[in-house]
C-alpha cells in the first residue's frame, strides 16, 4: 500500500489494465417467463389506469358538485377545505396512476434488452474541413473586402451607429434620480399622525416605554404615493430624559424624552419596526441590524453602516407632536451620490 | 393489413411526401438512452418546466398586472375594504373565488420551488461524474445560464402578487441595484420607473416573467437537450460500456413509456403537494406597503442563501468625497455570486487547464476517484449550506430557543472555517473510499463466516466478487499530474513560470489517488 | 326652607358645608373621568390586599424587594397596575422559572382568587392600568376584523409574524406566539408592554382599536388553512424544506424505482 502522496501520482496506466469481461447474463424476469405472472403484471397495469381515470371522475365531481365552504376533518392536517382536497388529490392521482401505470408496464412487460449504439468522432473530415475553409476563402477572395476600404468604413459606420438607438429607445423607461432620494415629505410644522389612522398625537399620549407608528399629516381627501410612504415612515419612541446618552445637538432634536427616528432601515430599505422596550433596541427584521435608541439609533450589531436618520420634533401650541425641520440626511438604504460624511 | 396499419400509413405517406423524414425518424426512435436514476434529474427540471408553463397560462388569464389602487370588495373577511393593488387583489381573487384557482396557484408555486431544486441536484450530479468535461462544455456553461435565469424568473414569480412578503424583497432588490456605484440609482430609477415602489414595476416583470424570460428558458432548453440527443448521453463504466459506444433502452417503446410515464408522475407529485400542502398564503401577509413589515421575512429557498450572505456582513461602508459605497450590499450580493456564477461556468476549462486533458470523455467518474474535485463540489455545497442555514436564522432562533446574535456570529466564523474542512474531510473519505474499493477486488467481500485451519488459525472466509464488479472498480482512468520545469534544456528560465507552477502544483493535488487494481496485482495475490 | 336657615350661622356650618362641597367635587370629577376602574366592596378589597401581600412577600419579594420596589435583577412594580398582575401571574410568566433571557409563558403558580389578590395589592401601591371587565373586551360587537389586519401589520406583524406565530428578538428574546391566547391577555399585554414589548397606551391606539386587533387575531387563529396543511404559517423557509423533502426526495425514490430492474 502507498502512503506517500508524491509518489501516488507517478502510478499511471503503464500497468495492465484488467480485461472487460462483457455484460453478465442476462436474468430473465417472471413475466418474461411464467405466462401467469404476465397476466398479473398485465392486470396490475390495468388497475392503474382504472385508478387514474376514477381520480379524474373524483376532480370533476368536485368542480361541479362539492360547495367552496365545506371543511372536513383530515387527522394530522386538521380542517381541510374538501372541495380544494377534491380538486387537488383528483388531479394529482389521476396523473400519478397513469405515471405508474406507464412504468411499470415498460419495467414488467416491455422488452428490456439493452442495444449498443456507437458513438461518431465529433470532428470532422479532414476533407470536409479543407473544403469549407476553401469556400469560405474563395467567397471572401470575391467579396475582395480587403480591397474595398470605402466600403469597409462606410459599413462599420453604419453598424457601429445601430448599437445606439436601442439604448437610447430605453431612456424613457423612468425619470433622472436628481435630488428626489434625498427628500421626504416632512417639513418644519409638519404634524405626526398615527399610522393608520392618521390622528395627530400630543406629546402627553406617549407613556414611558410607548412605541407610535407614524407619517407626516397629508391634506384632507388626499392619497398618499406609495414612493412617499417609502420615505416618510418615522417612529416615536418615548424614554426617560436621563436615558438618553446623545451628543447636544441630537438632544435637543428630542421633547421631553420623546425620540424620532425614520422607520426605513438605513441597510436595505426594510422597516425596523421591532422596538425592545427593555434594552431600547430597535431591529431590523430582514437583516437582524440593530439599533441602540439611546445612542441615537447608532448600529450596535448586523449589517447596517449607518445609523437611523433622527427628526427633529418639538410640539406646536396645541400640544400636538411636530416636525421641526425635514431629515438633515436622505433616509434610506446608501447610494453612490450619498454624501454620507 | 388492418384497418388501423392502413389509416396509420396513409397519414405517414401524407407527412413524408412532404418532409421526407422517415429517415431522421428511424434513426431517432432506435436512439439509445442509458438508464440510471441520477439522469433523471434533468428530466425533472425539463418537466417542472412544462407544468410551469400550463399553470402560469391559466394564471394569466385572470391575473391583472397592475398596481393601480382598488378597494377588496371579494369574499375573504379580513381584508374587505382594504386598500391594494389591483394585482394583489386578482390574486385573492383566483385564490378565493375562481375554483380551481387556488390549486393552480399552489401548483405553480410548488413546481417553481422543485424545478429550482431538480436544477441542482441535476447540476450536482453532472459536477460530480464529470459529465461537463469536453465535448459537453458548453452544454455546461447553457445549463448554468438556465440556473441563473431559473433565479431571476422565481424572484419575479413570486412578486408578482404584490403581498408584504415579496414586496420586503422587491425594496431589497432596489436597495442592491441602488447600490452598484456611479450608476446604481439610475437604472433603479429606469427599472422600477422612478423611486422604489414605482407604478410601472409590475406590469414590467409581468411581461419578464409570462415572455421574454420563458421565451429564452424555451430557447435555451431546446439547444440543451439537442446537444445531448446530438452529443449522446454519458454513461456509467461497466461490461460493455466504452467510450466508443452508448449502452440502454431504445426510445421505442421502453425509453419513451419510462420517460413518458416520469413525467405523468413529476406533474402528480407536484399536483399532491399543491393538494395537502398550503404554499404562498398572500391573504395572511397582507398587501405590500413599504411601512409595514413581518418578522421571519425570507425570500423563496433558493434565494435564501444570498439573503443570508447579507445578513452576516460586517457593516462595512465607504464614506469618500461626498460618496459611498457600500460593501455590506455589494460584497455578499452582487460581487461574492458574481464570483460564484463565473467560476461554476469555468469549470470545464479549469479543470482541464489543471489536467492537461484535452481527450472526449463519455465514461462517467465515480466521484470517489476524483477526490480533489469531489472534495471542492462538497466545500462548495457547504460554503451554500451556512450561507442558507443564516438566511433562516430568525426562524431557527424562534423555534428552537436559540439567539439571532449567536447564529449570525457562528455563520460569520463557519463560512470561512467550514469549507476547507470540508474538503479536507471529504478529499480524506474519497481516498478511504478507493482503498476499500481496492480491498474488495484485492481480496474479494468479507462473508463474516469464521472458518479454523488445520494449522489453528482462524481466518475469515472472503467471497470473490463478480468479474462485472471487479471491472468497474478498476476501470477508471488514473492520470499522471502534469510536470513543467521552470529552465529548457539550456537552463535559460521559461517565460510563464509562474502560472506553470500553479498548474503543475494543482495539477498535482488532482491527481492523488490511490493506485488502482492491475493485473499483475491480481496475478500476484492468486499465489497467496 | 326655614327650618334649615335656622342653622346657617351655626359654627359647624361652614366645615360641614366644606365637606360636603369636597365630596360632590370629588364625586363628580370622579364619575366624569372613571375608565376602567373596579370598585369591589371595601372590605373584600382590603381582605383581597393583605392576601395579595403576604403572597408577594413570600413568592415575588426576592427577587422584587420588600416593598415591590424592584432592584438589580426585578423592575420595580410600583405604578405597574393590576393589568401587569394579572397578565404575569395569569400566563405564569410569573414567578420565573429561572432566570433566563425572557419570562416564558408555562402552567400559573397561583389560583384565580390568589392572582386576583396580588394584582389587588400591587395595584393600591399606586395608580396603573386595570384589568378589563368583559364589557371591554365585546370585540366582537366592536371591533372590525378589517382595521385590526392593519393594526396588526402596523403594529404587532415584526415582531409576531404576520399570522400572529411569534418571531425572534435579539439576544435570544422573542415575541410569543399569539394564538390560543385569551382576550384578555392580550389586551392587558397591549396597555402594560410587558418585558420586551412596547406599551400601547389607549391614546395612540385606541380601545376600539384594540378589539380589533383582539378579533383580527381571533379570525386568525380560527381560519382553516384554505390551501392544505401549512408547516406553522411561517413562510418560505418550510416551504422550501418540503420541496427537497417531499418533492425531490420522493421523485428521486420513483427515478430509483423506475430504472430498477424488475424481478
Amino acid at each position: 500500500m502507498v502512503n506517500n502522496e508524491s509518489e501516488m501520482s507517478d502510478v499511471s496506466n503503464e500497468l495492465e489494465q484488467l480485461q472487460d469481461p462483457g455484460a453478465a447474463p442476462h436474468v430473465l424476469r417472471h413475466a418474461d417467463t411464467d405466462p401467469k405472472a404476465e397476466k398479473r403484471a398485465e392486470r396490475q397495469v390495468a388497475i392503474l389506469f382504472t385508478l387514474s381515470g376514477l381520480s379524474s371522475l373524483l376532480l370533476i365531481y368536485s368542480y361541479v358538485f362539492v360547495a367552496t365552504d365545506v371543511f372536513i376533518f383530515i387527522p394530522v392536517m386538521g380542517d381541510q377545505n374538501a372541495h380544494q382536497l377534491g380538486l387537488g388529490l383528483g388531479m394529482a392521482f389521476s396523473l400519478l396512476f397513469l405515471g405508474m401505470g406507464a412504468i411499470h408496464w415498460a419495467k414488467t412487460l416491455m422488452p428490456e434488452t439493452e442495444v449498443v449504439n456507437y458513438r461518431h468522432e465529433f470532428r470532422s473530415s479532414d476533407e470536409d474541413r479543407d473544403e469549407l475553409v476553401k469556400t469560405v476563402k474563395h467567397a471572401a477572395a470575391e467579396v475582395k473586402l480587403g480591397r474595398r476600404s470605402l466600403i469597409k468604413r462606410s459599413l462599420g459606420f453604419s453598424l457601429g451607429l445601430f448599437a445606439l438607438p436601442p439604448v437610447l429607445l430605453l431612456r424613457d423607461l423612468g425619470p433622472l434620480p436628481k435630488k428626489l432620494l434625498e427628500t421626504t415629505s416632512w417639513k418644519a410644522g409638519t404634524r405626526l399622525v398615527t399610522d393608520p389612522g392618521n390622528r395627530p398625537i400630543l406629546a402627553s399620549d406617549l407613556e414611558v416605554g410607548a412605541v407610535v407608528q407614524t407619517l407626516p399629516a397629508v391634506a384632507e381627501d388626499t392619497e398618499r404615493l406609495l414612493s412617499d410612504v417609502a420615505k416618510d415612515p418615522v417612529l416615536l419612541i418615548r424614554l426617560r430624559p436621563e436615558d438618553f446618552q446623545l451628543t447636544p445637538e441630537k438632544l435637543a432634536m428630542t421633547h421631553d424624552g420623546i425620540i424620532a427616528f425614520s422607520k426605513i432601515c438605513s441597510h436595505m430599505g426594510c422597516a425596523v419596526a421591532l422596538y425592545e422596550q427593555q434594552t431600547k433596541h430597535l431591529l431590523c427584521p430582514c437583516h437582524q441590524s440593530t439599533f441602540d435608541v439611546t445612542r441615537g439609533a447608532k448600529v450596535i450589531f448586523g449589517p447596517a453602516a449607518r445609523p437611523l436618520p433622527q427628526l427633529d420634533i418639538t410640539v406646536d401650541d396645541q400640544g400636538y407632536l411636530i416636525a421641526r425641520a425635514p431629515f438633515s440626511e436622505p433616509v434610506g438604504p446608501s447610494f453612490w451620490e450619498r454624501n454620507s460624511q | 393489413m388492418t384497418t388501423a396499419e392502413q389509416r396509420l400509413g396513409n397519414a405517414a405517406n401524407f407527412v413524408d411526401e412532404r418532409i421526407g423524414a422517415a429517415g431522421w425518424v428511424k434513426k431517432s426512435l432506435n436512439k439509445v438512452f442509458p438508464d440510471h436514476w441520477s439522469f433523471m434529474l434533468g428530466e425533472v427540471c425539463m418537466y417542472s418546466f412544462v407544468i410551469l408553463l400550463l399553470s402560469g397560462t391559466f394564471l394569466a388569464l385572470w391575473f391583472d398586472p397592475s398596481q393601480r389602487d382598488v378597494i377588496y370588495d371579494g369574499v375573504y373577511e379580513p381584508l374587505k375594504g382594504i386598500k391594494m393593488s389591483a394585482a394583489y387583489a386578482s390574486t385573492l381573487d383566483i385564490s378565493f373565488e375562481i375554483r380551481g384557482g387556488l390549486l393552480m396557484r399552489q401548483i405553480h408555486h410548488w413546481a417553481a420551488n422543485i424545478f429550482m431544486a431538480a436544477i441542482v441536484a441535476h447540476l450536482l450530479r453532472v459536477f460530480f461524474t464529470g459529465a461537463f468535461r469536453k465535448p459537453r462544455e458548453f452544454n455546461w456553461i447553457l445549463g448554468i445560464l438556465l440556473l441563473t435565469l431559473g433565479f431571476v424568473e422565481g424572484l419575479f414569480g413570486y412578486s408578482l402578487p404584490d403581498d408584504l412578503l415579496s414586496g420586503t424583497g422587491l425594496r431589497i432588490t432596489s436597495a442592491i441595484i441602488q447600490a452598484i456605484p456611479l450608476v446604481g440609482t439610475y437604472v433603479s430609477f429606469f427599472l422600477f420607473g422612478g423611486e422604489f415602489p414605482g407604478v410601472g414595476f409590475l406590469p414590467r416583470i409581468f411581461t419578464l416573467h409570462i415572455l421574454l424570460i420563458p421565451g429564452a428558458f424555451l430557447a435555451v432548453i431546446t439547444v440543451h437537450v439537442m446537444l445531448v440527443w446530438y452529443q449522446k448521453h454519458t454513461q456509467f463504466p461497466g461490461p460493455g460500456r466504452t467510450e466508443k459506444n452508448v449502452v440502454g433502452h431504445p426510445i421505442l417503446p421502453v425509453y419513451m413509456a419510462k420517460a413518458g410515464g416520469f413525467f405523468f408522475i413529476v406533474f402528480g407529485i407536484i399536483a399532491f403537494l399543491s393538494a395537502v400542502a398550503s404554499i404562498n398564503p398572500i391573504w395572511l401577509y397582507g398587501p405590500y406597503t413599504p411601512g409595514q413589515i413581518s418578522a421571519g421575512s425570507q425570500p423563496d429557498w433558493y434565494m435564501g442563501w444570498l439573503d443570508g450572505l447579507v445578513r452576516m456582513s460586517p457593516p462595512l461602508e465607504t464614506h469618500a468625497f461626498g460618496h459611498t459605497i457600500s460593501w455590506n450590499i455589494m460584497i455578499p450580493a452582487l460581487i461574492v455570486p458574481g464570483i460564484v456564477f463565473t467560476g461554476m461556468a469555468l469549470y470545464p476549462f479549469i479543470e482541464s487547464w489543471i489536467t492537461g486533458d484535452k481527450r472526449e470523455h463519455h465514461l462517467l467518474d465515480r466521484p470517489r476517484n476524483v477526490p480533489n474535485r469531489t472534495a471542492l463540489g462538497v466545500m462548495s455545497i457547504t460554503f451554500v449550506m451556512v450561507a442558507l442555514i443564516n438566511g433562516g436564522n430568525d426562524i431557527f432562533a424562534t423555534n428552537f430557543h436559540l439567539s439571532i446574535n449567536e447564529i449570525m456570529w457562528f455563520s460569520r466564523i463557519s463560512i470561512f472555517v467550514l469549507p476547507p474542512l470540508a474538503f479536507v474531510i471529504t478529499k480524506r473519505l474519497c481516498l478511504s473510499l478507493q482503498r476499500a474499493d481496492r480491498d474488495l477486488v484485492l481480496h474479494g467481500l468479507e462473508t463474516g463466516r469464521l472458518v479454523r485451519m488445520p494449522s489453528g488459525e482462524f481466518v475469515e472466509v472472503h467471497a470473490p466478487i463478480s468479474d462485472q464488479k471487479r471491472f468497474i472498480l478498476t476501470s477508471h482512468e488514473q492520470a499522471p499530474a502534469l510536470e513543467f520545469s521552470a529552465t529548457d534544456a539550456r537552463g535559460v528560465k521559461r517565460p510563464g513560470a509562474i502560472k506553470n507552477k500553479v498548474r503543475a502544483r494543482l495539477s498535482k493535488a488532482h491527481a492523488v489517488g490511490l493506485p488502482k487494481v492491475s493485473a499483475e496485482d491480481l496475478k500476484e495475490i492468486e499465489h497467496h | 326652607m326655614k327650618r334649615l336657615s335656622r342653622y346657617r350661622r351655626h359654627r359647624a356650618a361652614a366645615p360641614f358645608l366644606l365637606v360636603v362641597a369636597l365630596l360632590a367635587i370629588g364625586t363628580t370629577f370622579n364619575v366624569a373621568s372613571a375608565t376602567v376602574k373596579q370598585s369591589p366592596s371595601s372590605y373584600a378589597r382590603t381582605a383581597a390586599i393583605d392576601e395579595g401581600k403576604q403572597i408577594f412577600l413570600k413568592g415575588c419579594s426576592s427577587c422584587h424587594g420588600l416593598n415591590a420596589e424592584g432592584g438589580a435583577i426585578a423592575p420595580s412594580l410600583i405604578g405597574v397596575g393590576a393589568a401587569s398582575v394579572d397578565f404575569q401571574v395569569g400566563t405564569g410568566r410569573m414567578p420565573m422559572a429561572d432566570m433566563s433571557t425572557q419570562a416564558m409563558r408555562k402552567p400559573p403558580v397561583y389560583n384565580a382568587e390568589q392572582t386576583a389578590a396580588l394584582a389587588a395589592y400591587v395595584a393600591s401601591l399606586a395608580p396603573g392600568p386595570a384589568i378589563p371587565t368583559d364589557s371591554v373586551l365585546n370585540y366582537e360587537r366592536d371591533g372590525n376584523t378589517a382595521e385590526g389586519g392593519e393594526l396588526f401589520r402596523n403594529n404587532c406583524a415584526m415582531c409576531h409574524n404576520f399570522a400572529g406565530q411569534g418571531g425572534a428578538l435579539t439576544q435570544g428574546k422573542y415575541a410569543p406566539t399569539l394564538m390560543g391566547v385569551e382576550p384578555k391577555y392580550i389586551y392587558e399585554a397591549l396597555i402594560t408592554g410587558p418585558q420586551s414589548m412596547p406599551v400601547f397606551s389607549d391614546k395612540t391606539v385606541t380601545p376600539a382599536e384594540k378589539l380589533s386587533l383582539i378579533k383580527w387575531i381571533k379570525a386568525a387563529e380560527n381560519e382553516p388553512n384554505l390551501g392544505g396543511a401549512t408547516m406553522g404559517r411561517i413562510g418560505p423557509v418550510t416551504e422550501g424544506l418540503l420541496a427537497w423533502v417531499l418533492g425531490l426526495g420522493v421523485l428521486i425514490g420513483i427515478a430509483v424505482w423506475l430504472t430498477t430492474k424488475a424481478r
